[in-house]
């Protein structure tokens, strides 16, 4: 496992070895006899630095929802290990699970679904601290809350109103508010702003960024977004069909992807510059297979142009090829390749 | 050199919705044209009016509490002025339209085969036979492997990308002479909509239709249209060919928008800036330029003052609707892109305005402040 530790060589907060995550496939109505699984995380490993961001990007469906859902224990794991500073808390259940929750929290992707609209936006955010039994005096209680509020730009007054008053922008601040009320050390922001509006994105996403400055978060940071994460995150893992194909530094993996993968993702992103953008585009035909029954050897096989026979016999390692970038690959992309299909990925390098 | 009739010309559309809140006015004196073989981009958040004018164009808007008026020409019929009927016989004939979530746009109950064919019978005399080897042939056309099988399944079978490709095959069964596509690929995955996109521009010019892409998608919008407009509020804002309106925008409102966005090509480190506040109620709209409350160079006078959408001196095929001066926009733009933040460039501006003749002064202060 050498291989998964971190160049930079930093304090590892979260250790992920072997994570396994199936949903059974179930049959009959009275006796439920499991057919099969659908294997959304399948063996994933990987590390994340002490203040660090984390991204991780795929398309719908890789498993990038259930490894986060994982890491702060609101699914239980199939099998493999969740270090939290150097702890197992892939089997913590009651009242250590509890006292898990102040360390890490969550900001989900629906502003509209993750506030109980029938309560007021003071309340909301002061839930975390009734339910770990903090700031019990009311005024005192106020006080904080309205320090969160302006702390991630909402306007204090605002304490008595209901999430429906609020906009997009705004309700996922007060989600924001609501995850770092208890000063975790690990924030989980899971498509945090596909659902906001292009120009409110941005607020969103420089909050996050400040906060993590001035409160030394550590973030993982999941999007379906190649641009935004990029802009956000340390280092990257590209997941595929419940597995990670790559994982490296932001800079190393957009301007010298190596797994086909990566670079398809890549090639497929539009780029707002019709002069620059102009390219020879890899598109992937089809679709991604079931994850239910996915391909043997390496998942990607079936759509991958660069495809030979030992690519369905023989799964490939995820293996240093490159500085420091691991790729789970036979035959990675070559500066050619990466040249003639992503010109852009090239410009992101450029000093 | 005389340009070709458009195909479609909007002038001076309208359309207000009474409710219970006020009246909405979601479309407030949009013009433009879109010529064969063309593609028009219009880009825009929620609620800037961009669908709204293209669902009235398929006459799909028509109600009690609606208010229209402008004119539509297609192919120098206003289309606003037909009956019901008549307008019948030109959707889905001769326009034809991509929504944007193919789930909802497909019907769960019937056969993908049964609602192509459906779409062919309503247009052609055709048997039903006949119908349904075209709607073969059409799945075939957009990329559906294995249409003989498809062709008999339930849109539930089908998934995201290849119910977008159904719905494109819908819409282009009686060969449609414009395609209108209302965020096309806003719920797929990067691959799929590259897909998505390649086949529209593909299919385009095997046909020679017109498009036109609504999307709120910068990048989606430079990989395929020809031509942009920006809409801000049930205006458009800005309109240019593509390249041009990348290369020289002109509205602070385009350059909010390009500067908000994170970039593959520019660096990391580079902050994002956002655009501050929130688009504004179509029900009681700011007075003046709409964008006022939101542009970090307004003036006093953008308060009271309603811009036009003029062209550009220099430029005839670029318009904008701004209040600033050609020359002081220019300085902006160049100082945003040098990276100055909005603050400096605004103080520059307002600085300048209080000395007339100081005016050359908001570009060059910008990036040396920066600087510093």
């Amino acid at each position: 496992m050498s291989v998964i530790a971190d160049a930079k060589g930093g304090e590892k907060l979260i250790e992920v070895r072997n994570l396994v995550k199936h949903f059974p496939i179930t049959s009959g109505i009275l006796i439920q006899r499991q057919i099969g699984a659908v294997k959304a995380v399948d063996d994933v490993s990987f590390d994340v630095i002490r203040g660090e961001t984390f991204g991780i990007v795929g398309e719908t469906g890789c498993g990038k929802s259930t490894t986060a859902r994982l890491l702060v224990r609101l699914l239980d794991p199939t099998s493999g290990e969740i270090l939290f500073e150097g702890e197992d808390i892939g089997r913590r259940k009651g009242k250590t699970l509890k006292a898990l929750r102040r360390e890490m929290q969550m900001v989900f992707q629906d502003p509209y679904s993750s506030l109980n609209p029938r309560k007021t936006v003071g309340s909301i955010i002061a839930d975390p601290f009734v339910i770990h039994g903090m700031y019990k005096g009311e005024g005192e209680r106020k006080r904080r809350v309205q320090e969160l509020m302006d702390r991630v730009g909402l306007n204090p007054e605002h304490y008595n109103r209901y999430p429906h008053e609020f906009s997009g922008g705004q309700r996922q601040r007060i989600g924001v508010a609501r995850a770092i009320a208890l000063e975790p050390k690990l924030l989980v922001a899971d498509e945090p702003v596909s659902a906001l509006d292009v120009s409110i994105q941005a607020q969103v996403l420089n909050l996050l960024r400040g906060l993590q400055r001035e409160m030394g978060l550590t973030l993982i940071f999941i999007a379906h977004d190649l641009s935004v994460v990029r802009h956000m995150c340390d280092r990257v893992a590209v997941m595929y069909l419940g597995k990670i194909v790559e994982l490296a530094p932001s800079d190393a993996l957009y301007g010298f992807p190596r797994h086909p993968y990566t670079g398809a993702l890549l090639s497929s992103v539009p780029v707002p510059d019709p002069v620059a953008g102009k390219r020879e585009r890899q598109l992937l035909s089809g679709d991604v297979p079931s994850p239910a029954n996915p391909p043997a050897a390496c998942r990607f096989h079936t759509r991958c142009p660069k495809a030979q026979a030992i690519c369905s016999e023989e799964e490939p390692p995820l293996d240093d090829k490159h500085g420091g970038t691991l790729a789970a690959c036979h035959f990675p992309l070559s500066e050619e390749e990466v040249k003639l299909r992503l010109p852009v990925a090239l410009m992101a390098t450029k000093p | 050199m005389s340009a070709p009739s458009p195909l479609l010309e909007v002038n001076d559309l309208r359309v207000a919705f009474t409710t219970e809140d006020g009246v909405v006015h979601a479309v407030d004196g949009v013009s433009y044209a879109v010529s064969q073989g063309r593609t028009l981009g219009i880009v825009g958040e929620s609620g800037s009016g961009k669908t709204v004018t293209s669902l009235t164009t398929m006459g799909l808007t028509r109600g009690r509490n609606t208010r229209v008026s402008g004119q539509i020409l297609f192919e120098g019929k206003d289309l606003l002025t037909l009956s019901a009927d008549a307008l019948r016989e030109i959707r889905g004939n001769d326009i034809a339209m991509i929504f944007q979530d193919p789930l909802s746009s497909l019907h769960p109950f019937y056969k993908v085969g049964a609602q192509l064919s459906e779409t062919i019978l309503a247009h052609r005399k055709s048997s039903k036979a006949a119908a349904r080897d075209r709607a073969i042939e059409l799945l075939q056309l957009v990329g559906i492997p294995d249409p003989h099988r498809r062709v008999d399944q339930y849109p539930h079978e089908f998934s995201g990308g290849m119910r977008q490709r159904a719905m494109i095959a819908m819409a282009l069964a009686n060969e449609p002479k414009l395609l209108i596509a209302d965020e096309p690929t806003t719920a797929l995955d990067v691959t799929v909509q590259a897909q998505i996109l390649s086949l529209i521009a593909d299919l385009q010019s095997r046909l020679g239709m017109a498009v036109i892409i609504i999307t709120h998608d910068l990048g989606v919008v430079a990989e395929i249209a020809d031509d942009i407009a920006v809409m801000y509020a049930g205006r458009i804002v800005e309109c240019a060919p593509a390249r041009r309106l990348f290369a020289n925008p002109e509205h602070p409102y385009t350059w909010g928008l390009l500067e908000s966005i994170p970039r593959l090509e520019a660096s990391r480190d580079r902050e994002l800036v956002p655009i501050s506040g929130r688009p504004p109620s179509l029900i009681n709209r700011p007075g003046g330029c709409f964008f006022h409350p939101r542009c970090p160079y307004r003036l006093e006078d953008h308060k009271r003052i309603d811009p036009w959408l003029e062209p550009l001196p220099s430029d005839p095929d670029h318009k904008v609707a701004c209040l600033l001066s050609p020359r002081v926009r220019g300085e902006i733009w160049r100082g945003l892109r040098a990276g100055t933040p909005p603050e400096e460039l605004r103080a520059a501006l307002v600085e300048s305005e209080r000395q007339p003749g100081a005016a050359a002064r908001v570009g060059a202060s910008g990036p040396s402040e920066a600087a510093t």
